[in-house]
Parts: C-alpha cells; structure tokens; sequence
C-alpha cells in the first residue's frame, strides 16, 4: 500500500530515498524546514489545484550567484526576484514569513499577481545565496530580474490611465449632478442667474479633468497627426476640445445650452474601455514575460587557471572556454574541446533525438546539453551566433506585418474626414444660407461633432477585445498583441510544426506491453539516474521504481550496471542498422540477448480531432525540420495533404509567402522567422521564449484544442465589432440630420450618447458566455 | 436657494476627499497586487507595519 508524500502529496515510492512518508529526500527537507520554523498551518492553508502540482524541491538546479544583482536602495540591500511555483496565497505566506524570520530582513513582499518577490535587508554580512536556499529548499524557483527592464513602461502606462479615469470619473459624476439640476430647471423655470451659475460650477470642475484626463488621447491624435495619418483619437480629441471650448465661450455669455456633461462623460466612457484594454493585454504580457524571465541563465567560463567564473552571456568574448554542465542550455556557438554528450538540437533543427557530440564537434545556442558536461571553446556569441541569425530572419519577417492596420484604425480614416466635413458643410449652410450669427452657426457645427460622438466608435473595438482576451485567457490563451484577433478571424491557411506542436515532444515508451516486466523494471532503475530525455522517458512509463545506485552514465552511449547495459544499439553490441521509425534503447543484460525498447514523440491527445475540425473550413499545411520518415507518418495519421519535411527556417518563410493568410503554429526556434512572417502565430508556452515572444498568442497546456477556441473567438469577436460598427452607424445617422438641423440639446445629446454606448457594450458582453464553433 | 450656497462647496469638497484618496492609494502602491491582497486579509498573523521610516 502506497502512501502519499507528506510535502508535495505524491505517492511515495518504495525504498524511497526520503524515508516512509517522503517520496524523496528534497520533500522531506522541506517539511523538515517548515516545521522547524512553526509554520506547519501551511499544509492546512494552502489549496492544491490538482492541474498544477506542488512543486518538488530538486536538488539539481542550475545556480545563480544572486550576489551579483543587489541594489543597493537608501541603504538598503535590495533583491528583486521572479518567483515559480507560487500556485495559491499560502505560498505567498510562506515565502513571506520564513524570510521574515530570518534577522536583519527589513521586507520581503510578493506580489501574487506579477509572482515577484522584494527582498530588503539591511545587513551587510547577510548572504542572499543562504536566504534564498532556504526558499530553493521548499521547491521554488527563483530568479532574479531588472525592475528598470521589465514591464514598468506598460505599468506606468496602465497608472496612468487609471490616474485619468478617476480623475474623468469624479468631474463626469459632479457636472452630471450640476446638469441634472440644469434639465431640471428647463421645465420648472430655473432663475437664468442660477443656470449661470451651474453652468459656471461645472466649468470649474469640467476644465481642468478635460485638460488632465485627456492627456492620453491628445498625445495618440499629435502623433498621428504629425505622421500625416488619421487615426480614432483625433475626433475624440476634436469633439472633446471644441466641446469643452464651445462651452466655456457660451458660458461667458450667459447661453443657454452648455456641453461640460458631453464632454467630460464622452472622456470617462472611453477611458474605461482604454484602461481595461490595457489591462488585459498588460497582464498577458505580463504572464508571458514571467515565463521568459525564468530562463535567464548566466555562462560559466573557465579561466586559464582552472577558476569558474560566471558571467552573463554578453560578456563572454570569442577565444574564451566555457564549461556546460549536463542539462544546461549551450549560451555560445562553439567547439567542443573536452567531453562527450547528447545534445538536444530540437529547438533548432526540430529533429526529435538527441544526437551524439564529441570533441572537435560543434554545438549551437539554443541546443540543450544533456548527458555529461563539456567545454566548449566559443567561436561566436551573440549577434555571430546561429540563434541570433535566425533571430535577423526573424525581425527581418516581422518588418512585414508592421504594416498591419488595426480595425478602428481604418474605419476612423474614412469616418473622421466625413464628420470633420459634416459640421464645416453644417457651419456654411447656417451662416451662409440660413443668415445666423456665426456664434449661433458654429454652435450647430460643433453640436454635429458631439453628437457623432466616436464614444459608441471608439468603443466598438476595444470592448470586443477585452472581453474576448478575457474569455480566452480564462482557458490558458495569452493573446499579447492588440490585432491578433482581427487578423486570426481572416485565417485561410493554417500551417503546423511538427515536434512540440503536433506532437507532445516527448519521448514516450510504446512497447511496454511486449516486454518482461523484470527487464522494464530493471532498465527503469538504470535510467532513474540520467538526465536523457528517452531515460526519463523510461521512468515516467514505470514510475515508483528504486533507482539502482553505482550506474556509470557513459555519454553519447549508454549506461552501464554491473554487467548490465542499457544504451544504444552499439553500446549492447549490435551491428548497426538503418534508421527506425523512432528513436529505441537497448537493454543489455550481460546474456548477449538485448531487448529493444522503442519510443515515439506521441501526438497530442486531441491533435486528430483538432485538425480533422480545422480542415472542414481551413487549408492545412505542415511544415517540419525532422526527416522524412516521420514527417510522413504524422502526416498521414492527420490526414494532412501538403506536408513537407527538412525544412530550414528560411524555407519556412518561403513557404508562407505563397499562402494567403495564414495561421502558423510553431514552438521552436526553427519556427521563429516562420512564426512572424505569418499573417498571424499561436505557440504552446512550452515553445522557446523567442517563439512565445514573437507568437501574437500562447496557449498553454497538453491540448490543440486551444488553436479552435482562439479562431472561434476570434471570428466570433470579428462578427460583434462588425455589429457594432453597425450599430454605431444607425445611431449617427438617426442623430446627425438632427444636429445638422439644430434640434440638439445638452439633454439629447447625453441621453444619445449613453444608450448607445451601452447598446455597443450590451452586444460586446454576449461573447463572454455561450459556445463559440 | 441659499443651501446651495454651501451644499455644492460640501459636496465638491467630499467628491475631491474621495479623488485625493484614492490617487493617494494608487500612488503608494495599494492597487498593485489585487490578488495577493484579497487572500492575505484571511491570514490573521502579526503582521506588523513595517517602521515609519522603512516605508516603500
């Protein structure tokens, strides 16, 4: 009978190395360390979201020197952190209070929604390299970031908003008071001298949060205006400022009429939809920031007196040797000058299996060292680098989509010049034809530019969005670029890669069944000690099994127990043979009788389906860096006519360039260029951070169903912003002849306004609910 | 009549108490972990302010 592990909650295996109630030694120290700081209500405080699993201390990560990145604020010793692995409030507690314990500690803050921690101390002899192991200890990442870099001009962007909604929400609640009294009055007889004075109150409270709430559109429309382009914050800003203007002239004059209400609740209106767009985007970006950041990883060099050192990967110069140890990301090009391994080139070439690396051999960033460490001799870092040439590709494709025209963009390009010529036309035919004062004609002008009011517009688009992204990050999709879901809802082609994104990438075993249980269980207890994807992949079909000690890791072979040999073909001495459908271990048992254990990159579990529903309206397409063979064989069990195999990154692009609009959906690095030179890219988040940051979307988890519930939204977000554009248009043409006319009071222009910017948000909530095809 | 005299300064006066709060609350930082914020209220541990002049 199993038990369950104390600390993370997993069964514990037998003769585990962390005793009867610990499923290892990593669980145990963390309990071991809770307890010993009293903080045992962790266990009853914290909520485990069965999807996301407590995280196991491991003893193997790569360490970071995190002396290196103290700022020093006021005196104080300061650390900013990205913390993995926080999954509910009683982590947030924990971290903070077994730091808090610890002297000298000034503050140590999370921040649940960012997952960031502020460590502060004051001591000089404090080490954060102990402090942080602590933490480690209990099965959190950390990794230290650039406050300076990260996100604050979006922060300070998405304050500001909010500095100016509340400052537009208070002056729109105050003058509606004062114009509420104001209607009043029109049908009681109000005393002119006291609708004077309301009218003068409300220009007191309207002025000033006209000139400060606006800011953020005054700005969009000069910039637009001095790019000689026309973009939807020019009305706003236009009908804004004459609106506000026009009153404050007709104030001093003792009129009748004054527009303060308009104006300052057209501004508040739009800042809500500005800011919660902002919002919404901020924190997709934001999560996948999180997600990048976490692979910051420093080089270790070795100096000509054998001393390490580490340094981040733009110091390192040509010439220099680096040590890359087993797991770790290879950060240079260069040439192995001691050591064999494996080494995972998935990411750049897309090929499934490790291949084998010896001296004199090279080896690229971005590929993954995984069996034994290596020096490597650097002959190009960063901008020489293979990655950083499939990075130009990749900004040289993205150039291209630039010039991408968002929506609300070109409806405002023909709608502004109309309206703008709408109220001249109205300005001539009174004071020319109709024989008024020019004060009186300009009056009926300006009432034309508010009662057009580009609030319901301006509001069409992002309500739609933000509703949408809201919808779609509830199911784990990111969408980070604002005209991802309008360029998604014109997709005719969709193309595929293959490794990582059809497939799972992963290795698994597929013929359990065919062997003695004794030989998986022994081969399982030999594997437990590697790092190779196909060892893990081993352990992960035969879990709980004791893993053998004394196992020789022998690297770009095998491994070897006693007289047991578990490894490739060779390795158990066999001859070698063509190339099979997947990769294969060999289990050697010393009786020259060796068994084969096969693997195969699964597709992801509902990847049939997917497609099989992708295809009813779309082309797909599938375009893949691995060889021919298995290519093939996907192709055919997803029924994908247009398949090709070996492609390079820039045959990627080529073959994107023949398609119209199309949808590409990749995870490797090999796919970057690709991704952005679509028309428009989804990858998974476990996709390469240049991948996920070049994606317009991510998505996260096992499924692909995530590609048909980003399309469904986003054709069904298209068809709503069509509705509302439709419906902004009947509203204006309903209210414009009536401006033109000089029907238009304060009172209508207010009650226009509202209900049909209402009506337009009314429309954009029904994506939130109900299925979408 | 008169009361409007002095019920529109109260009420502006009141509506502007509430602005300067709340551009206050922004400003120090109390809207930056809405999450964290909302499950740390159930956790009735000393938590002690920090010292006056520690303040971020």
């Amino acid at each position: 009978m199993t038990t369950d592990c104390l600390h993370c909650g997993d069964p514990v295996p037998q003769h585990s190395e962390g005793g009867a109630d610990f499923c290892c030694k990593g669980c145990r120290g963390a309990y071991e360390l809770i307890n010993g700081l009293g903080l045992k209500t962790y266990y009853e405080r914290r909520v485990i979201d069965p999807d996301a699993k407590v995280l196991r201390p491991e003893d193997d990560v790569v360490k970071i020197d995190y002396r290196a990145h103290i700022n020093d604020e006021n005196g104080l010793k300061t650390l900013y952190l990205m913390v993995e692995g926080i999954h509910c409030a009683a982590c947030v507690w924990l971290i903070e209070t077994v730091l808090g314990k610890q002297d000298g500690i000034v503050q140590a803050r999370v921040n649940m929604s960012t997952r960031r921690l502020v460590l502060k101390w004051r001591e000089e002899a404090l080490d954060p390299n102990d402090l942080i192991a602590k933490i480690s200890a209990l099965g959190y990442r950390l990794v230290p970031y650039d406050p300076c870099l990260l996100n604050s001009e979006n922060e300070k962007q998405e304050k500001e908003l909010l500095r100016a909604m509340s400052v537009a929400g208070f002056a729109a609640a105050n003058v509606m008071l004062f114009s509420v009294s104001i209607w009043a009055g029109y049908s009681q007889g109000m005393m002119e001298s006291t609708r004077d004075f309301m009218h003068w109150l409300s220009a007191l409270v309207a002025l000033p949060a006209v000139a400060y709430a606006g800011r953020p559109f005054y700005r969009s429309a000069l910039t637009a205006l001095k790019a000689r382009r026309l973009n939807m914050d020019v009305p706003i800003s236009l009908a804004v400022l004459l609106a506000a203007g026009m009153s404050l002239f007709q104030v001093i004059n003792g009129a009748e009429h004054a527009y303060f209400d308009s104006a300052i609740s057209l501004l508040f209106f739009l800042l809500i939809g500005r800011y919660l767009d902002r919002r919404a985007r901020g924190r997709a970006r934001g999560a996948a920031e999180h997600l990048l950041g976490l692979n910051a990883v420093a080089v270790t060099v070795l100096s000509e007196d054998g001393n390490k050192t580490l340094l981040p990967p733009e110091q390192v110069k040509v010439g220099m040797v680096v040590l890359c140890a087993a797991g770790e990301r290879v950060a240079v090009d260069g040439q192995i000058i001691d050591g064999i391994s494996d080494i995972d080139t998935s990411l750049i070439s897309g090929e499934s299996v490790p291949v084998m690396a010896k001296v004199e051999d090279k080896v690229f960033a971005g590929t993954v060292n995984l069996s034994a460490p290596i020096k490597i001799r650097v002959l190009a870092t960063g901008e020489g680098t293979l990655l950083a040439e499939i990075v130009r590709l990749m900004e040289e494709a993205e150039a291209g989509r630039a010039n991408y025209v968002a929506l609300a963009d070109r409806v405002a390009r023909y709608y502004a010049p109309v309206v703008h010529l709408l109220s001249f036309g109205t300005f001539i035919y009174w004071f020319f034809f109709a024989g008024v004062v020019w004060n009186e004609a300009l009056l009926n002008a300006i009432a034309v530019l508010i009662i057009t009011c580009p609030c319901a517009l301006a509001l069409a688009v992002p309500v739609v969005q933000v509703i949408a992204s809201g919808r779609l990050m509830r199911q784990g999709i990111l969408v980070k670029t604002g005209t991802a879901l309008e360029r998604l809802a014109h997709v005719k082609n969709i193309v595929f890669d293959k490794t990582g994104t059809l497939t799972l990438g992963r290795a698994e075993l597929v013929n359990k069944e065919k062997i003695a249980q004794t030989d998986l269980e022994l081969a399982a207890a030999l594997a437990g000690t590697s790092k190779h994807p196909l060892s893990r992949a081993l352990c992960r079909a035969l879990p709980h099994i004791a893993v053998k000690s004394g196992v020789l890791e022998v690297p770009g072979c095998g491994l070897q127990w006693e007289k047991v040999r578990l490894g490739s073909r060779q390795w158990c001495g066999l001859a070698e043979a063509p190339l099979s459908d997947g990769p294969e271990l060999w289990l050697d048992k010393g009786d020259g009788v060796p068994v084969c254990l096969q693997f195969a990159d699964h597709l992801r579990p509902d990847a049939k389906e997917v497609v099989t529903r992708l295809q009813a309206s779309y082309q797909t397409h599938l375009l893949s860096g691995d060889r021919v063979e298995p290519v093939r064989k996907v192709a055919e069990e997803l029924n994908i006519q247009d398949w090709k195999a070996q492609c390079s990154p820039a045959d990627k692009c080529e073959a994107l360039t023949h398609m119209e609009a199309a949808l590409m959906v990749g995870d490797g690095l090999n796919d970057a260029p690709a991704l952005a030179a679509a028309h428009v890219s989804l990858s998974p988040s476990t996709a390469i951070d240049v991948s996920q940051t070049t994606a317009d979307a991510v998505f996260q988890g096992d499924k692909l169903k995530a590609v048909l519930e980003v399309l469904g939204v986003a054709r069904k977000a298209e068809r709503l912003i069509k509705q509302n554009f439709g419906l902004a248009f009947l509203y204006n043409s309903v209210t414009i002849p009536l401006a033109i006319a000089g029907y238009v009071t304060p009172l209508i222009a207010a009650v226009a306004m509202s209900t049909s910017s209402l009506v337009v948000i009314a429309n954009a909530l029904r994506l939130s609910k109900g299925k979408v095809s | 009549m008169t009361s409007l005299l002095y019920l529109i300064p109260a009420m502006l006066l009141l509506g502007g108490l509430g602005l300067a709060g709340f551009l206050w609350a922004l400003k120090s930082g109390q809207y930056d972990d809405m999450e964290g914020n909302a499950s740390r209220i159930l956790y009735d541990d000393d938590d002690k302010p920090l010292p006056p002049e520690e303040k971020i």
